[in-house]
């Protein structure tokens, strides 16, 4: 097990160094001066030296990557253009909402769609699998933007439950926090209770009709523990695959949410970092994001070795 | 069936099945069962035998009731296990009987465990689903039971997961499941279908066994009459959802009474080889030498590993004969047959066609030898290609190698008829036929090659015996007619013994003995090659003569082993 789990470590640096190297040169090789880019239009000239001296723009791109890889390594992002707040920072602030949002989003998601998805799956054909598989349309279907302003409409405005918007650290108590990143996150949930109750009833499909579970119930147990013990469990190598996915894009695809629902988060960093060309800021934000993608991924595998014995690669 | 016949229930029968009705469920209901009436005594073992389709299947899954929900329902009749109905039982009154009254065990131990769970727990399950007994009680009733299915290292099969085990330590672990309460009624669905011969022995000793030691009465459920040979104390002969045929064993193989049991029994092979044919030709068509395949894992952190599927093969096939290669799984039969076809590509030694070498041939330097040695595989029904009619099925090989659509096409309905099909079946689908009839398909596909060598790879182990039998003449009519040399890969003795030329037997991926049929399966001179014989169920009863075979008589094995 654990030379498993250390061959997928290191099988995932090569992957951050391509990464890495993608963003490198995606400044370098955009069309025109990185320095103009940077600079924008109402630069001098000696400003625009400057950067090129700051970004050592006048290396060549070997030295200028294993250069800047080097000060990546030690933690050094670079500074905001716009703010000149170091990069990492400016990161680190909006981390814990983004964070928050995502994992609870996910708590939700996991709480309602799995077993609406067993549910479907076993009463196939039934009305509760119409239902359920109604749901998952609708959810699919009704974009982020208009679900989120529904619930606000619903809980916020006529029922009173949540504040309209805004975002508390949980650090300021768990109600606070809670009221304020349930609605978001009910909101971001929709589209992944539809893909996972979804995802999760296929599964369990294919897998019910399995000899074991009929073994399951040939040996007289109770359907729960036919359903969750016997046939979850060997559906939730796909399941989980969604889930892991799902996550990580949740990260990268916060940006609409965060804007409706006015939350100061990655999402909105990117938005205003791409709009402001902050290129030292989005470099960093790409390397997060893919940097997380790398980590659930890894994640994922190591927890398909502990569902399943017979996964190991 | 007629009712008249039937014995009387008695009281104590552990269970009655009476006048059982199962249909489908939905609009148009389809009778699958109809009326069928059973009865097993304590202690006794009753045997459910018919081919595929018959409903004995569906007559033990209606008696655990288990029947696919919202597929089959009973319809009528009553099924008593020890006095009390299982139809008309509550849920959750079923699930307390089975397991503690009734439990069952199943043809595939590869896919009746739960891959994720370990054997200890879902032995263990059992135990806390139906009893009160503390954590150490079961624990060693656990330990307990996996002694007496004669599980070695128990305290290390316990923790094992399926996967690291054989299949008939699968399949002990299953009975071991069905029998730690204890229950009255066994019901074993194809048990040993899926096993090897050596291993199918062992088990049905062992279920015999413990059936004496614990008095459970047994249903036994199988298509094999070697096996209802060796273990019957009664027999029931299913057919089209009715019984056809009831009685003791003896008599159902002395003197069975209906011609649908004459048929079935006819149809069993003879396990005494048979003559010897002279050879037509002196042509080596298919040859290999010091063939030889490893498997190597490639590992990051461990030492390189191989895993020899087959060494040091030597095997020649003439014009117009038929070699078998005999032996169980993991022997590596079925490695030399994808080797030979190229369809993996051997690590050592040498493979000629028509004397031209094969090995190490490019895909490009391939493509003119793949006509000349064509393949029948295993399961007729997922080799053919559901979306393909049947006609460019056949025709696809043909005009990828250059011939006219219009005469490949008159071509495969004149292959057809040759194997036995109507011309105008090239325009179906496969679903449209039955097992036999698209295995009759696939030997057509292969011929519209017009191979010398055609490999059948356990090409009639899916069919019931009667459908074997027709399978296996119509070969032997094509090798007679278009003088195909046939390597025939097969686990079935009693089939090799009445197709095969010669023989090769082999274990652990190497030659045992070879030589012609008659020799090796009438005169073993190896022990493995003795007991692979020995292991063969009903290997005492002559069946397509309704006698036993007398001891040291003409075909008996003892007589020359």
């Amino acid at each position: 097990m654990l030379a498993y789990i250390a061959r997928r470590i290191l099988a995932s640096i090569p992957v951050m160094i391509v990464v890495a190297l993608f963003v490198f040169l995606l400044l370098r090789l955009t069309p025109g001066d990185p320095a103009a880019i940077i600079a924008g239009d109402m630069a001098t000239p000696a400003q625009l030296d400057q950067i090129r001296q700051s970004l050592g723009l006048n290396e060549p791109l070997v030295t200028q990557f294993v250069t800047w890889s080097g000060q990546l390594l030690s933690g050094d992002f670079g500074r905001s253009l716009i703010s000149k707040t170091p990069v990492l920072r400016l990161i680190g602030q909006r981390l814990e909402p983004t964070l928050s949002l995502a994992i609870v989003t996910m708590l939700i998601t996991l709480l309602l769609s799995i077993p609406m998805g067993v549910l479907a799956a076993w009463r196939h054909g039934s009305l509760t699998d119409s239902a359920v598989m109604a749901i998952s349309v609708l959810g699919f279907s009704i974009p982020v933007f208009v679900t989120g302003y529904i619930f606000i409409q619903i809980f916020a405005i006529d029922l009173r439950i949540f504040p309209v918007q805004g975002f508390k650290s949980i650090g300021e108590g768990f109600w606070p926090f809670f009221s304020r990143i349930f609605l978001p996150a009910l909101t971001l949930a929709t589209i992944y209770i539809a893909l996972i109750a979804r995802m999760t009833r296929a599964a369990m499909l294919d897998v019910l009709g399995e000899d074991y579970v009929r073994t399951a119930r040939a040996k007289g147990l109770s359907e729960r523990v036919v359903l969750f013990r016997h046939a979850l469990r060997n559906a939730a190598v796909p399941i989980l695959t969604v889930v892991g996915t799902g996550f990580a894009l949740m990260i990268s695809g916060v940006v609409v949410t965060e804007s409706v629902f006015n939350i100061p988060g990655l999402g909105r960093l990117t938005v205003d970092a791409i709009l402001a060309r902050d290129y030292p800021v989005i470099q960093a934000l790409i390397l997060l994001t893919s940097g997380i993608y790398v980590v659930i991924n890894l994640l994922i595998d190591i927890s398909y070795a502990f569902m399943d014995p017979r996964i190991r690669y | 069936m007629d009712a008249s016949r039937m014995p009387e229930a008695k009281t104590e029968d552990v269970l009655v099945v009476e006048d059982l009705v199962v249909e489908t469920a939905g609009r148009n209901s389809a009778k699958i069962l109809s009326g069928v009436s059973l009865r097993v005594a304590p202690g006794e073992t009753v045997c459910l035998v018919g081919e595929s389709g018959s409903g004995k299947s569906v007559t033990s899954l209606a008696t655990m009731g288990l029947l696919p929900k919202g597929a089959l329902m009973a319809r009528s009749g009553r099924i008593l296990v020890e006095g009390e109905d299982v139809l008309t039982a509550r849920p959750a009154r079923l699930r307390q009987l089975r397991a503690t009254r009734m439990s069952m065990i199943f043809q595939e131990p590869m896919t009746a465990l739960n891959p994720v769970l370990t054997i200890e727990r879902q032995l263990e399950e059992v135990l806390s689903a139906h009893s009160q007994m503390s954590a150490k009680e079961r624990r060693d009733r656990i330990r307990g039971i996996l002694e007496l299915v004669r599980l070695p290292d128990v305290e290390r099969m316990c923790r094992s997961h399926p996967h690291q085990l054989s299949g008939g330590q699968r399949q002990r672990v299953m009975i071991a499941m069905a029998l730690v309460l204890e229950p009255k009624l066994l019901i074993a669905d194809e048990p040993t279908t899926a096993l090897d011969v050596t291993t199918q022995k062992e088990i049905l000793r062992l279920i015999a066994e413990i059936q004496e030691r614990l008095g459970t009465s047994v249903l036994f459920i199988t298509h094999d009459m070697g096996v209802v040979a060796d273990i019957a104390t009664r027999v029931y002969v299913m057919r089209h959802g009715a019984i056809v045929e009831e009685g003791p064993i003896q008599r159902i193989l002395e003197k069975p009474e209906r011609d649908y049991t004459r048929d079935l029994l006819a149809a069993v092979p003879a396990l005494h080889p048979r003559e010897g044919r002279a050879a037509a030709s002196r042509e080596v068509v298919l040859s290999t030498s010091e063939l030889g395949m490893v498997y190597r894992q490639p590992s990051l952190f461990r030492k390189r590993q191989g895993t020899v599927a087959a060494k040091d093969v030597n095997i020649k096939l003439k014009r117009g004969r038929t070699l078998g290669v005999v032996g169980e799984s993991g022997s590596g039969k079925s490695t030399v047959a994808r080797c030979v076809m190229r369809l993996i590509d051997p690590t050592e030694g040498s493979i000629r066609l028509r004397g031209e070498e094969i090995v190490g041939l490019s895909r490009g330097a391939l493509r003119p030898m793949r006509k000349r040695i064509q393949m029948i595989f295993q399961d007729p029904n997922r080799s053919l290609n559901p979306r393909l009619t049947v006609g460019d099925s056949i025709t696809e090989g043909p005009i990828n190698y250059g011939s006219e659509p219009r005469a490949a096409r008159e071509r495969a309905m004149e292959l057809l008829e040759l194997v036995g099909l109507p011309a105008d079946a090239v325009d179906r689908h496969p679903h449209q036929f039955s097992g036999g009839q698209r295995q009759r398909i696939a030997i057509a596909r292969a011929l519209a090659m017009e191979p010398d060598v055609l490999v059948a790879d356990e090409a009639v182990s899916a069919l019931d015996v009667s459908v074997q039998a027709q399978v296996l003449d119509l070969l032997d009519e094509i090798q007679t007619r278009l003088g195909i040399a046939l390597l025939f890969i097969t686990h079935d003795l009693r089939v090799a013994a009445q197709i095969c030329d010669e023989v090769v037997v082999m274990q652990n991926g190497r030659v045992v003995e070879y030589g012609p049929t008659a020799e090796v399966l009438g005169n073993p001179r190896e022990a493995y090659t003795r007991q692979l014989i020995e292991a063969a169920p009903g290997r005492h009863w002559d069946f397509p003569n309704f006698r036993p075979l007398a001891p040291g008589g003409p075909g008996s094995i003892e007589a020359t082993a």
